[in-house]
């Protein structure tokens, strides 16, 4: 028998409904042409509530999730969501309709501006803007700045450097912004260095886009040097603030010589992932290139918040409307909530916990970049007897979340760990005592791990299966 | 901080474990100089209860709530039910990652799964995509897309098409070789102007980018549109903003639409000042294979048994980076997953119920509205929910400032998109709206003058 409920559509039976609206008491007739209007949807749902509830709670336990356990995905931060932010998120005071009058909608203004004077402080930028949807989204908008105000200087120019430890959205957003790419080596110590860098600043670079600290949880060290190359070259430097929690209250982006950033509301301030999205990205600049952010903006004058829709300088709309406003609202309440007293521990000791891991695993696991790490720290499956995929499969039947594996691409069988500054020590206790545990059954017993997981409702899938003979949706009597 | 497990004695340990006396050294590899900077320009922390009366006096500057809205124009009130909320809220969907370990993630990928397929219902069209940001995004998508597929350059964009999703598509476009032609709207029924249309295709045209029902809230007629672009082999995409207007309009498949994209917010997601929304993309097979974003298929585990996973991911920025077809990681999965509770919570008849009142409330008030001496309805038929009224004496500002004193926000005023058009306005109308609700719009319009 399958583990898995059966699909919505196979327990819909006709008369079912779970629906609770009444008759309509208005009376009149349709103003559409007959020939445009449809017949009922052959197929859709027809299941009571109760059934409804059921199915989804069968659902909500083939999960796994946060807020049942560690969950130490690599440069996702996966932190613990607040249960009040969500309150507060869906209070009927923020749901207003986006084209309400402003003096209707004050409230939302002042908090989309007061979560920019939060980001302000924290990164030391001129200026955010929150209306990018996500990370990749931030970056996009971030390299339209930037070609913008080339552009505006007299050359766009052609080539975007990124290095090889990048995230594949970061490549994908500068090409999807009109630029070239060219990938620059990490060195030995798994950084970039001004000496590796030279060759490829020739006058076509528009910008550097780096992400700091980077994906092998390593900080860019070298980066003012780099920022001022740059600089001189004409060039600009795009941070990628996806890994931002390591340093907030301890530096501050702008101070390093970034000129456009992106952050990620959904990491670094801990909102819920939601199973993949919704995620937010805000932008933030250095002053030159404020005039360029993206409209709408939301101002103050006088004691009113009103919002501008078009400037002369802008990149132009990224989004309809304002942005993922009721994301906004969960990261300026978790700020709130750390306040000054509590932002630099949400670093220091997201970065303990990351080093401690480092410690307690590096005498059973290839550490192939042994650089001091901030926030994670990438392992490689060098000497062992199976697979990265292996391990994390096995984790699965301990009951923990797997690590984000085979990135970055320059570590061969990546294991990139990232336990957050959420779990205990306890918890990183018990961690390490399971990867051990693992790694002794890798030797011993390695059957256990190429047949894992078995605890899991499902067993490993066949992913080949699913990409050559694509069955994308239900089909009457034909999914079983 | 209840947020942080970690005790002082446990930092300790861990200290002592990883040989460091204080956490400065840490952080050794920043510059000294920069580190550590100064945080007094950053608010001090607000206790539990500090935080409820802080948010709760922003919310009071909210004044939204006290009124009767008829505002559209891309987000649309309509009624959520309580099992939606409920369900959705649980921290098994709100709180894991995107499923890359599928053994685990089985809940959320048959739940997109099932949204994959109701969407495909709605549309007619083969294939469905696993959600993109909102529906400006997921048009601006669409339009590269069908540069892709095509391999031309030339894409004809309605005027009738949501100005905001317009403006992001040319901020999508800006540094690309894509040419962005407008194409003309009939005054007299707010139509696709086809002389228009004819007079931009030709053979370099990678699609026309139509909204329907669009902008000024008429139904377009799809299948005359596909038929003229066609012969050219351009594709017909449709943008849809209200996408409640699927359950009542003869799908899009059946006039031969290629690619219908747009937004779903009005499939359970509350106005929540414009986000996140949910970006959709349904589209025949044959652009599967370029379609941007994630999609989820059924598969076989080892032992033969019925599972879902991520799949087609060689068209994604993870692998092919710069080749990718989107630079899209997150999406709106939460929003997509809360879509299919309600789609199948309202179920086949509800749904049928809640989009065809929509349609009738606005019919309702059209009906009555013909006969009022203040204002004009500019298209009488074949509006969906949405009506387009044109004020005979004065400016849109003025009436709706007469009917906000009546607590009523009457319409969205065509002037904030296009400047000289300064006396019409756009209401929408939908289930959640009483008759009661449509005559007092329809006496505090009587009284103004």
């Amino acid at each position: 028998m399958s583990p898995l409920p059966d699909l919505i559509f196979e327990i819909s039976r006709e008369g079912k409904t779970a629906h609770g609206l009444g008759a309509s008491r208005v009376q009149s007739k349709p103003a559409i042409d007959p020939g445009l209007l449809r017949t009922a949807i052959a197929g859709f749902p027809q299941v009571s509530e109760v059934e409804i509830v059921r199915h989804y709670m069968a659902l909500a336990r083939l999960n796994y999730s946060l807020d049942q356990g560690l969950y130490p995905l690599g440069s996702c931060t996966m932190k613990y969501n607040p249960k009040i932010n969500e309150k507060l998120a869906s209070s009927e005071d923020f749901q207003a309709h986006p084209y309400a009058p402003h003096e209707l909608v004050q409230g939302n203004l002042e908090l989309m501006a007061r979560l920019e004077e939060w980001l302000v402080a924290l990164t030391g930028m001129a200026g955010f803007t929150c209306a990018p949807a996500a990370g990749a989204h931030g970056e996009f908008t971030g390299m339209l700045i930037v070609r913008k105000y080339l552009k505006e200087k007299g050359d766009p120019r052609r080539v975007v450097l990124i290095p090889d430890s990048a995230h594949g959205t970061n490549p994908s957003s500068a090409h999807f912004a009109g630029y070239e790419i060219r990938e620059i080596p990490s060195n030995a110590e798994g950084i970039i260095d001004v000496e590796g860098l030279r060759p490829f600043l020739k006058d076509d670079v528009a910008a550097l886009m780096m992400t700091n600290p980077n994906t092998l949880g390593i900080f860019e060290k070298n980066i003012t040097a780099i920022a001022d190359a740059l600089h001189a070259n004409g060039s600009l430097l795009y941070m990628d603030g996806a890994n931002l929690n390591a340093l907030l209250g301890i530096v501050r982006p702008g101070d390093l010589g970034v000129d456009v950033m992106h952050i990620n509301l959904h990491k670094t301030f801990a909102t819920p992932h939601g199973g993949g999205g919704p995620g937010s990205g805000p932008v933030g600049v250095a002053a030159h290139l404020l005039p360029f952010l993206p409209v709408p903006r939301v101002v103050k004058d006088g004691g009113k918040y009103g919002v501008v829709f078009a400037a002369p300088h802008s990149i132009g709309r990224i989004k309809n409307f304002y942005g993922q406003f009721l994301v906004m609202v969960r990261a300026l309440a978790y700020l709130c909530s750390l306040g000054r007293e509590n932002v630099r521990q949400v670093a220091e000791d997201a970065v303990l916990n990351a080093n401690y891991l480092r410690k307690k695993l590096q005498d059973v696991l290839d550490l192939p970049y042994p650089t001091a790490t901030l926030h994670e720290v990438v392992f490689s499956d060098k000497n062992l007897p199976v697979k990265t995929l292996d391990i994390a499969k096995r984790l699965l039947d301990y009951g923990f979340h797997p690590f984000t594996i085979y990135f970055p691409l320059i570590v061969h069988g990546a294991m990139m760990i990232e336990p957050t500054e959420t779990e205990s020590k306890e918890t990183l206790d018990e961690f390490i005592a399971v990867m051990k545990k693992i790694l002794l059954e890798a030797r011993e017993q390695p059957d256990l791990l190429l047949q894992a997981p078995r605890q899991t409702p499902v067993r490993r899938l066949d992913e080949t299966l699913a990409a050559r003979q694509p069955v994308l949706k239900w089909r009457k009597g034909e999914n079983r | 901080m209840r947020y942080l497990p970690l005790t002082d004695t446990a930092r300790e340990e861990i200290k002592k474990a990883i040989g460091i006396d204080d956490c400065k050294e840490l952080f050794k590899s920043i510059p000294a100089d920069k580190s550590y900077f100064d945080l007094a320009a950053i608010p001090s922390a607000l206790s539990e209860p500090e935080l409820i009366a802080e948010f709760k006096a922003m919310g009071r500057k909210n004044f939204f709530p006290g009124y009767l809205s008829f505002l559209g124009a891309g987000a649309y009130a309509h009624f959520i039910p309580e099992v939606v909320a409920y369900l959705s809220a649980k921290g098994e969907f709100l709180t894991p990652y995107t499923p890359y370990q599928p053994e685990v993630s089985q809940g959320n990928l048959q739940a997109i799964f099932e949204y994959q397929t109701m969407m495909t219902m709605l549309t007619g069209l083969d294939v469905a995509n696993a959600s993109l940001y909102d529906g400006a995004t997921a048009v601006a998508e669409a339009v590269l897309l069908a540069v892709r597929k095509s391999g031309r350059q030339r894409i004809l964009l309605a005027d009738s098409l949501h100005p905001e999703y317009s403006a992001v598509v040319r901020t999508y476009t800006q540094n690309l070789p894509i040419e962005l032609v407008t194409v003309n709207v009939n005054e007299a029924d707010g139509r696709i102007n086809l002389n228009d249309l004819q007079a931009k295709l030709n053979d370099q045209t990678a699609a026309l980018v139509f909204q329907s029902p669009n902008f000024l809230g008429v139904v377009e007629d799809s299948a005359v549109l596909a038929q003229a672009v066609h012969p050219q082999h351009a594709y017909a995409v449709q943008a849809v903003a209200e996408a409640m207007s699927l359950a009542y309009l003869r799908p899009a498949a059946d006039f031969a639409v290629d690619v219908v994209a747009g937004e779903a917010q009005s499939f359970g997601l509350s106005l929540g000042f414009g986000g996140p929304y949910l970006g959709f993309m349904t589209a025949r097979e044959e652009f599967l294979r370029q379609m941007p974003g994630r999609i989820v298929g059924q598969t076989k585990d080892l032992d033969g048994k019925r599972g879902y996973v991520l799949t087609l991911s060689t068209r994604e920025q993870h692998i092919k980076r710069e080749k990718a077809m989107s630079n899209i990681c997150s999406n709106e999965a939460w929003c997509a997953l809360r879509a299919g509770m309600y789609l199948a919570t309202m179920g086949k008849d509800g749904l049928a119920l809640a989009a065809g009142d929509s349609h009738l409330h606005a019919a309702y008030f059209v009906s009555k509205a013909a006969k009022s001496r203040q204002v004009r309805i500019v298209y009488q038929k074949n509006f969906y929910n949405e009506v387009l009224l044109e004020i005979k004496k004065g400016t849109a500002e003025a009436f709706l400032t007469a009917l906000k004193k009546n607590k009523i926000l009457a319409g969205v005023p065509l002037n904030w998109f296009y400047p000289t058009v300064s006396n019409r306005v756009l209401l929408a109308f939908s289930e959640v709206h009483s008759r009661e609700d449509i005559d007092r719009l329809l006496q505090a319009m009587g009284e103004y003058s």
